[in-house]
């Protein structure tokens, strides 16, 4: 394919997605729509693996020059066509899954938000890649809007919070090529210039740190049921490449991921939502790969990118499968929700292998993986981490583990007998659910995910040895144990509706009254001033029209008398003014 | 840049020996004839011709100075400093092509406009005044000697006034207007007449670069120079509408005819320009205490004065072409501001400002005569619904319009930014903030038509609402053609941004 068009070697595959979006957005039939979702990503993906060349280091292409600056519009390296494959295989997927979804703005900002993904990831240099950061934010908004009224606020404050990151990313990347002699290509940043923190704190907001994570669990659950689905694959996963190429071995990063790990972990479980759940969990899954892109090193690293790899599939079934109930029962609170099992067997089944995956029960995805970034921890003598990141595995298998599957197909029967989960979403999750089998599989399977990571490992790392299994298996029985005791003891937070409060009520409840209450304030001062205000304003409007206006004092018509003595008068202060000079 | 040097291939040798005289005399000869022609369209063919080899030999001779460096011909073969002499150096060149291209840009829009603004038994003397004022302006802008210089002046200005009379066709008020501008331009010419006799008096020459090495000699002169250096820079004040001596031009502007204003707008002032910097930094130099006294509270304090005020004047504004004429006051005080700060880098862009307000300034007058010739538009308020029943004249305003503002990726943003970073870099940031200051009231007075244009609905005449009607093509063409060198210079600025820099260089030395 290359070789008869070499062109296609000059472009990044995610445009030809985001150009199949555009074509989306004035397309009337619905079928062909369809056939454009499902085939850009898979050409998309052809592509990389075309272009994709395992001899070298890095294949760069689309050089673009724009005065001073050069641009380098395609890279495919070892790291980012993992990220590339990941998206085309996530579009792909979430293209199956919203099949039945008539809907020609889902269709074509689900694709150019891929794309977009895609792109980003694929970019060589600082400016193509906040190009890319800025359309994945703006062409996913409208995957909220589609949630309905209610979700129209949070769309607007998803897409400022995303609008700002981007632009600290942009002036972060000036300020960092600045310092290094303005060269942009994207490459390890560090935190020595202001210019690096900068790009470390828009990063941060995207890939949801501590204190700047707010939009996530804010916006996911009020999208529509494929929106989330969709938002959930890309925007986070895509900021958390741009952690693991730009601060790669960052000690702060620790921190804030172990940090990450441990705090949504009391707010999942006092949440009703389950997609607010799932969203929590879904912070706390990118707080293990920030933490294992700050310890750095070749099996962190690797472990962070086949978390990634995995993470983006097993948490795509998990809100693939809430998404299902949600089409069929209309909600997906915990309250009234329960005993689904009997009407939805195979939707179930699917949630399970997705809980399962996350916990890292053996044979599921996440075993594999998240081993790798522990291990990494002990391995580097983060031990604080580690009790951390140990102390949130198990807070996943809580939450996400055994309380979303939980609370939603068994506990206390709801009394709903609705249908299965359409085809479509069942070819989508059953596909997932594969992939979380396979991935984890110990003869043949793993080793798949091994061949895709980027550093060479001298032996690569042991997953299934005893100890680890039985490990593994003692926490995730004493995380069952302790919600079963919780349960039995009427101790667990019992699924009500309620708020729970997280850092976005500052912004949301308190920074509105602020302004609302600024507003009304400024209301009044802007009555009681306005009749001095208007006299001011008008009288220095006055004043001014009188000088300069055509009837003015400053433009009467000159006489030519006039204007000659003024000359003259000006040749007096020039001739005055060389006389005086030394 | 070597494709350009390869255009030099296809000019014959004759044209680049001789190429500085053929530039002044054609016009001249080609004016006499051109007056007695009988046929109005004849007139019109011959002076589009004659234009046009103007601009082919400007580019050549300007592309033959960027390769072989400064040339001077000797005007039948009388060496200088007795003969005169003829010079093309990094200085003049631009501003050739700029005067020759501009001439012919207005011929090709003068065809339909003069059909509406001049009486048929007229045209042929119109062409001919507008050849003789080309001749005149190529003239002062390329001749070395000094008296030459005023002669020059002198043919550009006795033809500009008849041109501008020639506007009474359509409104009476061009006889006062000319009648004003002839006054006091004769002012300015007999102070900078009188200037030349001063420094005659000096030096015991006119060739303007044996006047340069004399006074360097005399290390800036006695009083005798100070007092010559003062009449020139009041004379030439008033020929580039220095504030507060500006007062011919809204009139002059205003009520000439269109293809006129749209040709003053964009040469004569800058010609006049040209000499102040030949003046200042060639033949005097800032170096002369005398010379930089009056550089930093003449230039300077009027060029910013005038950037401020006549701003604000043009916002009041009720007639489009005065509100432009306006603007051209404040935008020559940008220029006066980079020559005044007097580093190469402000000097440069001073000169970029120069060659890029030619083309916006050019432009949106062209637009705006389109607008006459269509609807008789004179008055800002008619702008209503302009988007909608020209859409194309519009468009090009619109794109002229920011370019003068100075929005990023036109022309004017190149130079402003380019002025401002020179006035940081001379640690004047007061400057900076008078450019900042004044750009917003340039957003102010052409936001304030081109809302007026998008946002209000055509207006209803005679019961029904006026339709879709676009300029003609001849219009269009040279309209769109500097719209888009706007929008090239702001994008790819690097041709007009070097020939700025090594004017100023030449000025002033490197850096």
């Amino acid at each position: 394919m290359i070789d008869q068009l070499p062109i296609l070697a000059e472009i990044n595959p995610g445009f030809w997605v985001i150009l199949a979006g555009l074509i989306c957005t004035l397309l009337p039939v619905g079928h062909a729509r369809k056939a454009f979702v499902i085939a850009a990503p898979i050409f998309a993906g052809l592509l990389i693996f075309q272009l994709h060349d395992v001899t070298t280091p890095e294949v760069l292409g689309g050089v673009l020059q724009f005065g001073p600056v050069e641009l380098t519009t395609l890279r495919i390296d070892k790291l980012s066509v993992v990220w590339g494959y990941l998206f085309c295989l996530a579009g792909v997927i979430n293209g199956i899954y919203a099949l039945h979804e008539k809907c020609r703005i889902t269709d074509s900002s689900a694709l150019i938000y891929t794309g977009a993904a895609i792109a980003g990831v694929l970019a060589g240099d600082m400016i193509t890649l906040f190009i890319m950061w800025e359309l994945t934010a703006i062409s996913s908004v409208f995957l909220i809007w589609k949630g309905g009224d209610h979700a129209y606020a949070a769309g607007v404050r998803y897409l400022a919070i995303h609008v700002l990151s981007g632009v600290m990313l942009l002036a972060g990347a000036i300020l960092h090529a600045q310092a290094n002699g303005g060269d942009f290509m994207f490459n390890e940043i560090g935190l020595t210039s202001p210019g690096g923190w900068l790009m470390l704190l828009a990063m941060g907001i995207k890939v949801g740190f501590p204190g700047l994570h707010m939009w996530m669990q804010d916006a996911y659950p009020k999208a529509s049921i494929t929106g989330t689905v969709i938002l959930a694959s890309f925007t986070t996963k895509f900021a958390i490449y741009a952690l693991a190429r730009g601060f790669e071995g960052e000690p702060i990063l620790i921190w804030i991921g172990a940090i990450m790990t441990c705090f949504p972990v009391f707010f999942a479980v006092v949440e009703n939502d389950l997609r607010r759940v799932l969203s929590y969990s879904l912070n706390n899954q990118l707080g293990f790969m920030v933490c294992g892109i700050g310890i750095g090193g070749a099996l962190a690293m690797n472990g962070v990118v086949g978390q990634v790899f995995v993470h983006v599939i097993f948490k795509g079934l998990l809100f693939m499968s809430i998404g299902a109930v949600m089409y069929r029962t209309g909600t997906a609170k915990a309250s009234e929700l329960g005993g689904l099992f009997r009407s939805m067997p195979y939707t179930a089944i699917f949630c399970l292998i997705g809980a399962g995956s996350i916990a890292a029960v053996p044979l599921f995805a996440a075993f594999v993986t998240k081993a790798m970034i522990l291990a990494a921890a002990v391995e580097e003598h983060h031990y604080i981490a580690f009790l951390m990141m140990l102390f949130a595995s198990a807070g996943v298998m809580e939450h996400s583990g055994i309380k979303v599957p939980h609370f939603t197909f068994f506990a206390h029967d709801s009394g709903r007998r609705v249908k299965e989960a359409p085809w479509n979403m069942l070819a989508a999750m059953s596909i997932a659910g594969f992939l979380c089998f396979y991935l984890a599989w110990p003869f043949g399977g793993y080793q798949q995910l091994y061949a895709l990571m980027p550093f060479e490992l001298d032996k690569p790392y042991q997953p299934y040895t005893w100890d680890h299994v039985v490990f593994q298996m003692q926490l995730l029985f004493a995380a069952i144990f302790a919600f079963t005791l919780l349960k039995r003891f009427k101790l667990y937070p019992a699924e009500r509706r309620a708020e729970i409060l997280d850092v976005d009520w500052t912004y949301r409840k308190m920074g509105l009254n602020v302004a609302k209450w600024g507003s009304a304030m400024w209301d009044r001062l802007a009555v009681n001033t306005k009749r001095v205000r208007t006299r001011f304003i008008s009288s220095a409007g006055r004043r001014l029209y009188q000088t300069f206006s055509p009837a003015g004092a400053a433009s009467e018509a000159t006489p030519s008398g006039l204007a000659a003595i003024m000359t003259a008068g000006l040749l007096f202060v020039v001739l005055l003014l060389a006389y005086i000079a030394k | 840049m070597p494709s350009m040097f390869s255009a030099l291939e296809y000019v014959p040798d004759w044209l680049l020996t001789h190429g500085p005289a053929f530039l002044m005399a054609l016009p001249l000869i080609m004016a006499a004839i051109t007056s007695i022609l009988p046929n109005k369209r004849v007139a019109w063919a011959s002076t589009f011709i004659v234009t046009a080899i103007l601009t082919l030999t400007a580019f050549a001779l300007a592309l033959y100075n960027a390769e072989v460096g400064t040339t001077i011909y000797k005007m039948g073969g009388w060496a200088p400093p007795h003969g005169i002499s003829l010079v093309v150096d990094a200085l003049n060149a631009p501003v050739l092509v700029l005067i020759a291209l501009m001439s012919f840009i207005t011929i090709i829009y003068a065809l339909p406009a003069t059909v509406a603004e001049i009486k048929p038994n007229k045209r042929a003397p119109f062409y001919a005044a507008f050849l003789l004022c080309v001749a005149g302006l190529l003239g002062m802008v390329i001749t070395g000697d000094a008296f030459n210089v005023f002669v020059f002046l002198e043919v550009s200005s006795i033809s500009t006034y008849v041109l501008v009379a020639m506007g009474a066709a359509r409104d009476r008020r061009a006889l006062s207007a000319a009648y004003n501008y002839l006054i006091l331009g004769s002012i300015g010419a007999t102070f900078f007449v009188i200037g030349i006799g001063f420094l005659y008096m000096e030096t015991g020459t006119l060739n303007m670069a044996d006047m340069a090495r004399i006074l360097a000699d005399l290390d800036g002169g006695s009083r005798v120079a100070k007092v010559a250096f003062g009449f020139i820079i009041i004379g030439l004040g008033l020929k580039l509408a220095m504030f507060p001596l500006h007062t011919w031009l809204p009139g002059a502007y205003a009520y000439a005819p269109t293809p006129v204003t749209v040709f003053l707008a964009s040469t004569a002032t800058k010609a006049a320009l040209y000499l102040l910097l030949r003046f200042t930094f060639f033949v005097f130099d800032p170096s002369y205490a005398y010379v930089a006294d009056e550089l930093l509270y003449i230039l300077v304090g009027m060029g910013v004065i005038g950037m401020v005020f006549a701003s604000l004047q043009a916002i009041f504004q009720t007639d489009a072409r005065r509100m432009l004429a306006f603007s051209s006051v404040a935008q020559v005080g940008y220029m006066l501001l980079g020559i005044g700060i007097a580093t190469t880098a402000s000097v440069a862009a001073g000169y970029l400002h120069l060659i890029n307000h030619a083309v916006i300034k050019g432009g949106l007058f062209l637009a705006l005569g389109a607008m006459w010739y269509r609807f008789g538009i004179t008055r800002t308020e008619d702008f209503k619904g302009l988007g909608k029943t020209m859409p194309l004249t519009m468009g090009a305003f619109t794109v002229l319009g920011l370019s003068l503002i100075g929005v990023p990726f036109t022309a004017g943003f190149v130079s402003k930014i380019n002025l401002a970073g020179a006035a940081a870099d001379a640690g004047w940031w007061w400057a900076v903030g008078v450019i900042m200051l004044t750009s917003i009231l340039a957003l102010v007075y052409i936001g304030r038509v081109l809302l007026l244009a998008y946002f209000q609905s055509p207006p209803v005449v005679n019961g029904e609402v006026v339709v879709r009607n676009e300029a003609p093509l001849m219009m269009l063409i040279p309209m769109w053609i500097l719209a888009l060198t706007s929008i090239f210079i702001g994008v790819e600025s690097d041709a007009v941004v070097g020939a700025a820099t090594r004017a100023a260089e030449l000025l002033l030395g490197a850096g």
